[in-house]
């Protein structure tokens, strides 16, 4: 059993928490910043298992956790799941989500964290493993997003257009617009 | 109508959604609560809105904001309402609220009865996909109660993705409500065979869960999974099925019997890493559980230690933890092939990632011998002093002194380089949590190594002397207390005690309990320089001692601690009493010289024999000097403490039977009656402490128990009543079941340990151990090393040096070369091999020796604990799901397929005898399946052959799942600022598993072996391995175009290039819209996170 799956970034910051055992808001906020703290120093070049903290788990139960860039994708599971398997379901779950997101980066996580957690509902359920092919699991996130295409329909264009017009982010164009420098200038 | 509704989305059009509010939060870093409390009353407002889609946007806020650790329980029932939603977008938002903030004890939770069953039977099936992934994780006893049947139907529906999910959703409502758990078996069952590979993975996943806590109900399912074991693909539910079948054979080891052949097969066969290290697994378990009659069993473990020490050497740093955590599952039962290992496991001693070094502590403990134990320990301080952390000090603290007390110390040969260690453990001042631990060593050495008390005394005069209690919280200073004891109790080992004396009198700063110790010990001393200075006749020297002690222990007297205070104050009037002896004395007679010689021949014969001493004293001429009642004083106060202590068995009290007639749940004294008076009741008491010592019946004081109430006791008694307390104490001695009687023989030796002995009638009262006095290590001893420790090493080194020479003159002078080394320069110890030499040299002789003696009941050892269910968790819910299944009513099935269906005629037959051994008893069939199943193996063989190559197809279909795609994917490692080595690794990966498609490897099996082992060797691939999740042979394939794609390399690379340059200019473009604030961080948040490079991992 999977007992709770973190992501969170080089700072500490959550960019996703799934807890499959109920802790209050503020205990899951300790036990981000005590995994976090685990998991932070160690280098790169060490191995991936880490024997859990004293807030989660005990004895019985594991930090498998693996860095891309910027951020660390935790589980913490029990003695039932194979390690290695572990590892590659992590591999399995950022891989989709680059697909999904199509060069997935962290600003993706912070802005789409719902979107994530339903492409994470496709590979675990309940703490779970439900389905480890990724054909599969695009496939239902691919469908389930044309139901939502499908449902917002024309009802939704206008909010679809003013939240284009917040996001083109006008002051930020024109600051982005690069004109030549003055010395370059020839008269 | 229609106008409103749309005037109300044009409203809202403005409200923040998810993104403006995380782009919010981001903008105002500095007053981050104030924004979101801002934000949630926005939220608040706006779940008041009528619209719904208004309330789904609040609802996934508030999904964020739980995330940032804020509670959103109070929306509890707007949450419903977005659950309740008709359509699928808001009821996806509402679940995905739903699944983070309620839980089982949610009251909310009876309302969403209806809401869920109509979810779960809707007729689109991701509505109740959804809903079903909501209920897995809040799911309350209640709502398992109802929704059981629901769930129960959608396990048979026609969508595999809904019977996967209800599959799933059944273990969650097991938990909640065992009674479904019968009801809904065979249906689980059944599941194990769906069509759907999805399906089947869920039910086993299922029942592994189940019969991880419950394996016995679960065993006459065993043929199905061994069935499946040899059929199946997919190597997530393989592993699932291989753990199960390890939990299975703890119950049943003639399963185990049937398991090894296929899964050393799997073993020697199977390329995913995680596979193997299951089998691996299981494989131990098997070995485990059945003790022997294997006939190839030592064969299979060598298998196992073989694949594992592979793993170890692997530069893998998972492989390599997790070869470690196998192995000490082996070193429990098989020591001996896991010692054959040593030189592996000693050298992840130095890994530089801590988590393999704590693994690689843990087997230590199966590592030791007398001969590398030195050097071992050595290494351990040297990476105590190295390491950071105290948690890790504490851990390597506490496996030093694991490691050197295991089995009575029986790995130590020399106690003098063991005190050197502890005290070396406590100069390091790790912080450490562990002082009471190293005090109980210290003083367990003391007392059962009578040898090495002398050195010990020494040693602790010296920590008393320089330790400092530190203001940091931690608990070394307990090691004083350890000192003390052994400086007061072993004071006739000092050289100086005065010293000593003076040492322990210095007024310092410390907890009550050790301070008591102190007091004691000072008077134990002070005993012992009274009795010398009497023997010298020294006078002046009595008093002397007696005013200084009277002085310093004034400190003491004002102590906040009771105990101590009380302890001083004894002290002080027994050493007073003493005091006024002598200044009466003084004041009435006149020193003569004459008296004094006269008074030492005296005191010379007291020594001799105390009986003719008392006589004599008695004369009264001689005690001119020193009065008589002063000697005894001095001789009571040595007789209090004479006699040794040994240790007692924690369990000895069960060795005492209870006496007739004692019934311990009767008064021991009647509650008073009313008119009682005081004085009767005295009376009983003091009745009952006289039978207590006479009779010997107390049957809760052990040895040291009643010994330190009557030695409390008799400061205050007179002397005729110590004399008689005395004799009565040594009654009881010898009567005392606790009281260890040694042999007469040993008897001669130990004698000088304790001079009081003399004057016993019986000597044979103390327990006494025969000694080699060998201590030809004392006289190095005062030479001043930084690391004293090491000399002992250095000593024992040079011993083996002359004892090899001896032996053979040749190599004699490499070794001596090497000694050197290790002498010269440390820090190349680091690559000497400990002691690698042959195995058949000879072992050192141990230079002490350990009393072992404990006092323990017959019938009990010490490893049985008295708590064995310490661990066993009232709460677990697991517990109410043991629960007897009648399975055997659903093999029918199975064992009709061997009549219908003749092409699996063999594998079937395997699973009716599998089935057979495990339901009936187990030695018939083994007996009589002797040749048969020899026959049958190979049948099997030629099945399984087919199997894997149909196995091989599927996985290179599979095996392109993930993989096909990664050269568009690599990512564009140009725009990052900061790339890391890995993904430049990863890149490469991708190149080479680009090409795997060939299908030759059948075959080249051998050949690509070799190459593949070849192509683990080039470091630039050696951690890019890569196996989809569904494979099981190809790994070798691509290991070895691995190598040949070495060269197309450059070429593929171009591509490469192409593909990246053209994702720049995307992302740029995405990305440039992004406002101001975020520009700062930008860069690092769009660093990608370079997975569209495989894993590194293996599966």
């Amino acid at each position: 059993m999977i007992k709770a799956i973190l992501v969170f970034n080089n700072h500490g910051k959550p960019r996703l928490s799934k807890f499959y055992q109920y802790f209050d808001e503020s205990l899951q906020q300790q036990i981000i910043k005590e995994t976090f703290q685990l998991v932070s120093k160690r280098d790169d070049n060490v191995c991936n298992f880490l024997e859990g903290g004293s807030l989660i788990g005990g004895s019985d139960y594991k930090l498998i956790y693996r860095h891309y860039a910027t951020l660390y994708f935790v589980f913490c599971v029990d003695s039932s799941e194979s390690e290695l398997g572990i590892l590659d379901l992590i591999q399995v779950f950022v891989e989709t989500l680059d697909k999904c997101f199509e060069n997935v980066c962290e600003l993706d996580l912070i802005f789409h964290a719902d979107a994530v957690h339903h492409i994470l509902s496709e590979l675990v359920m309940g703490g779970m493993v439900l389905q480890t092919n990724m054909t599969d699991i695009m496939s239902r996130i691919e469908e389930q997003n044309k139901l939502v295409k499908q449902e917002a329909g024309i009802s939704a264009a206008p909010a679809r257009a003013v939240s284009a017009v917040k996001s083109m982010n006008i002051p930020q164009q024109i600051k982005d617009i690069k004109l030549p420098a003055i010395k370059d200038l020839k008269f | 109508m229609a106008l409103k509704k749309v005037k109300g989305n044009f409203e809202r059009m403005f409200d923040k959604n998810l993104t403006d509010l995380v782009r919010g939060i981001r903008n105002n870093k500095d007053n981050e609560a104030k924004y979101i409390s801002q934000c949630i009353e926005e939220i608040k407002q706006e779940l008041r809105q009528d619209n719904i889609n208004v309330k789904c946007n609040a609802v996934a806020k508030l999904t964020y904001i739980q995330m940032l650790g804020y509670d959103i329980s109070w929306a509890g029932f707007n949450i419903i309402e977005v659950m309740s939603s008709s359509r699928f977008t808001c009821k996806r938002i509402g679940y995905l609220a739903a699944s983070q903030c309620f839980h089982p004890d949610s009251e909310l939770l009876m309302l969403t009865t209806n809401m869920i069953r109509k979810d779960l039977n809707s007729q689109n099936q991701y509505d109740a996909g959804v809903a079903l992934s909501g209920l897995s994780c809040f799911i309350s006893p209640d709502l398992s109660r109802d929704l059981a049947n629901d769930i129960m139907t959608l396990m048979s529906s026609t969508k595999p993705y809904l019977r996967m999910k209800a599959v799933l959703m059944m273990y969650k409502v097991f938990l909640r409500y065992p009674e479904a758990l019968r009801p809904a078996f065979p249906k689980l069952k059944e599941k194990l065979e769906d069509p759907d590979p999805g399906v089947q993975s869920a039910a086993v996943n299922v029942i592994c869960e189940l019969a991880r806590k419950n394996p016995k109900n679960y065993l006459p399912l065993a043929p199905i999974f061994f069935k499946l074991m040899t059929t199946s693909t997919n190597n997530w539910m393989l592993i699932k099925i291989i753990k199960l079948f390890a939990s299975l054979t703890t119950i049943e080891p003639a399963l185990g019997r049937k398991l090894t052949q296929p899964l050393i097969e799997i073993i020697s066969s199977t390329s995913a890493m995680s596979l193997l290290y299951e089998c691996i697994n299981t494989v131990i378990a098997v070995l485990i559980s059945i003790s022997s009659g294997m006939p190839n069993h030592s064969a299979s473990i060598q298998l196992c230690v073989q694949k594992l020490r592979i793993l170890i050497e692997d530069s893998d740093q998972n492989l390599k933890y997790l070869g470690l955590l196998a192995m000490s599952k082996i070193l429990k039962t098989h020591p001996k092939s896991v010692q054959s290992h040593k030189d592996l496991i000693l050298a992840c001693l130095d890994d530089k990632d801590e988590s393999i070094r704590l693994r690689a502590l843990d087997l230590l403990y199966g590592m030791v011998s007398k001969k590398n134990l030195m050097e071992i320990v050595k290494r351990l301080l040297g990476h105590m002093e190295r390491a950071e952390g105290s948690a890790y000090r504490d851990e390597l603290l506490y496996k030093v002194i694991e490691i050197c007390s295991q089995s009575s110390y029986l790995y130590v040969t020399n106690f003098e380089w063991y005190l050197t260690v502890l005290v070396e453990l406590i100069q390091l001042e790790a912080g450490s949590k562990h002082g009471r631990l190293i005090a109980e060593q210290l003083l367990d050495v003391a007392i059962r190594v009578p040898v090495v008390r002398q050195f010990a005394v020494n040693e602790m005069t010296n920590l008393l002397d320089t330790f400092v209690v530190s203001a940091q919280s931690n608990s070394m200073y307990e090691v004083l207390y350890a000192a003390a004891w052994i400086v007061g109790e072993f004071s006739s080992e000092l050289e100086d005690a005065e010293k000593t004396l003076n040492i322990l009198l210095r007024p310092r700063q410390l907890p009550g309990h050790i301070q008591g110790v102190y007091v004691q010990n000072v008077i134990k001393l002070f005993a012992r320089l009274a009795t010398t200075c009497l023997e010298l006749q020294d006078v002046p020297g009595i008093l002397r001692v007696c005013d200084h002690v009277l002085d310093k222990l004034q400190h003491f007297n004002g102590s906040s601690d009771i105990e101590v205070q009380e302890r001083a104050n004894s002290a002080c009037i027994l050493i007073e009493m003493l005091r006024a002896q002598f200044t009466s004395a003084n004041s009435t007679t006149t020193t003569l010289a004459e008296t004094l010689e006269a008074n030492v021949d005296m005191l010379h014969v007291e020594d001799e024999n105390k009986g003719e001493q008392e006589q004599s004293t008695v004369d009264g001429i001689h005690t001119a000097n020193i009065p008589t009642l002063a000697i005894e004083i001095v001789q009571e106060m040595t007789l209090l403490f004479a006699g040794e202590l040994i240790p007692v068995a924690p369990k000895a009290q069960r060795k005492v039977p209870l006496p007739d007639g004692l019934d311990l749940d009767e008064w021991i004294n009647p509650p008073p009656p009313e008119d009682a008076s005081s004085s009767s009741s005295e009376h009983d008491k003091d009745e009952l402490f006289v039978s207590s010592t006479y009779g010997h019946v107390d049957g809760e004081g052990n040895g040291s128990g009643t010994g330190a109430g009557k030695r409390r006791q008799s400061l205050e008694l007179t002397p005729e009543q110590l004399e008689r307390q005395r004799m009565a104490r040594l009654i009881e001695q010898s009567n005392n079941p606790h009281y260890l009687k040694s042999s007469p023989a040993a008897t001669a030796a130990g004698s000088s340990n304790n001079s009081n002995a003399d004057q016993y009638d019986n000597i044979d009262d103390i327990p006494i151990t025969e000694l080699p006095l060998d201590m030809e290590g004392v006289a190095a001893l005062r030479v001043g090393v930084t690391k004293r420790s090491d000399k002992y090493l250095l000593q024992e080194q040079e011993h083996q040096q002359q004892l090899k020479a001896a032996h053979s003159s040749r190599g004699s002078k490499d070794s001596k070369k090497k000694h050197k080394k290790t002498k010269k320069s440390k820090k190349s110890k680091n690559k000497v091999a400990y002691n690698s030499s042959s195995e058949s040299e000879e072992e050192p002789k141990p230079l002490h020796i350990v009393n072992t003696t404990l006092d323990m009941p017959e019938g009990v050892t010490m490893s049985d604990s008295e708590d064995k269910d310490g661990k066993y968790d009232p709460n677990d819910p697991h517990r109410a799901l043991d629960i007897e299944l009648d399975i055997a009513d659903f093999d029918g099935p199975t064992t009709k397929s061997k009549e219908t269906s003749r092409k699996n005629l063999k594998a079937a037959e395997d699973t009716a005898t599998a089935a057979t051994t495990t339901t009936t008893a187990a030695v018939t069939t083994t007996s009589s399946s002797g040749k048969k199943e020899k026959k049958k193996d190979k049948g099997k063989g030629r099945e399984r052959e087919k199997t894997r190559e149909h196995r091989t197809r599927k996985a290179h279909k599979t095996h392109d799942l993930i993989d096909t795609n990664s050269p568009n994917k690599t990512i564009e490692t140009t725009t990052t600022t900061a790339t890391t080595p890995q993904q430049g690794v990863n890149n490469n990966n991708n190149n080479s598993t680009n090409n795997t498609s060939t299908n030759q490897h059948k075959k080249k099996k051998k050949e690509k072996s070799e190459k593949g082992d070849k192509g683990r060797e080039k470091s630039a691939h050696k951690s890019t391995i890569v196996e989809p999740l569904m494979d099981v042979d190809v790994d070798m394939d691509m290991l070895q175009q691995l190598t040949d794609n070495a060269i197309e390399l450059p070429a593929t690379k171009k591509k490469h290039k192409k593909d990246k340059s053209q994702h720049k200019e995307k992302k740029h473009a995405s990305k440039s819209q992004q406002p101001k604030g975020e520009s700062s961080l930008l860069d690092d948040y769009e660093q990608p996170l370079g997975i569209s490079t495989p894993s590194k991992e293996i599966f």
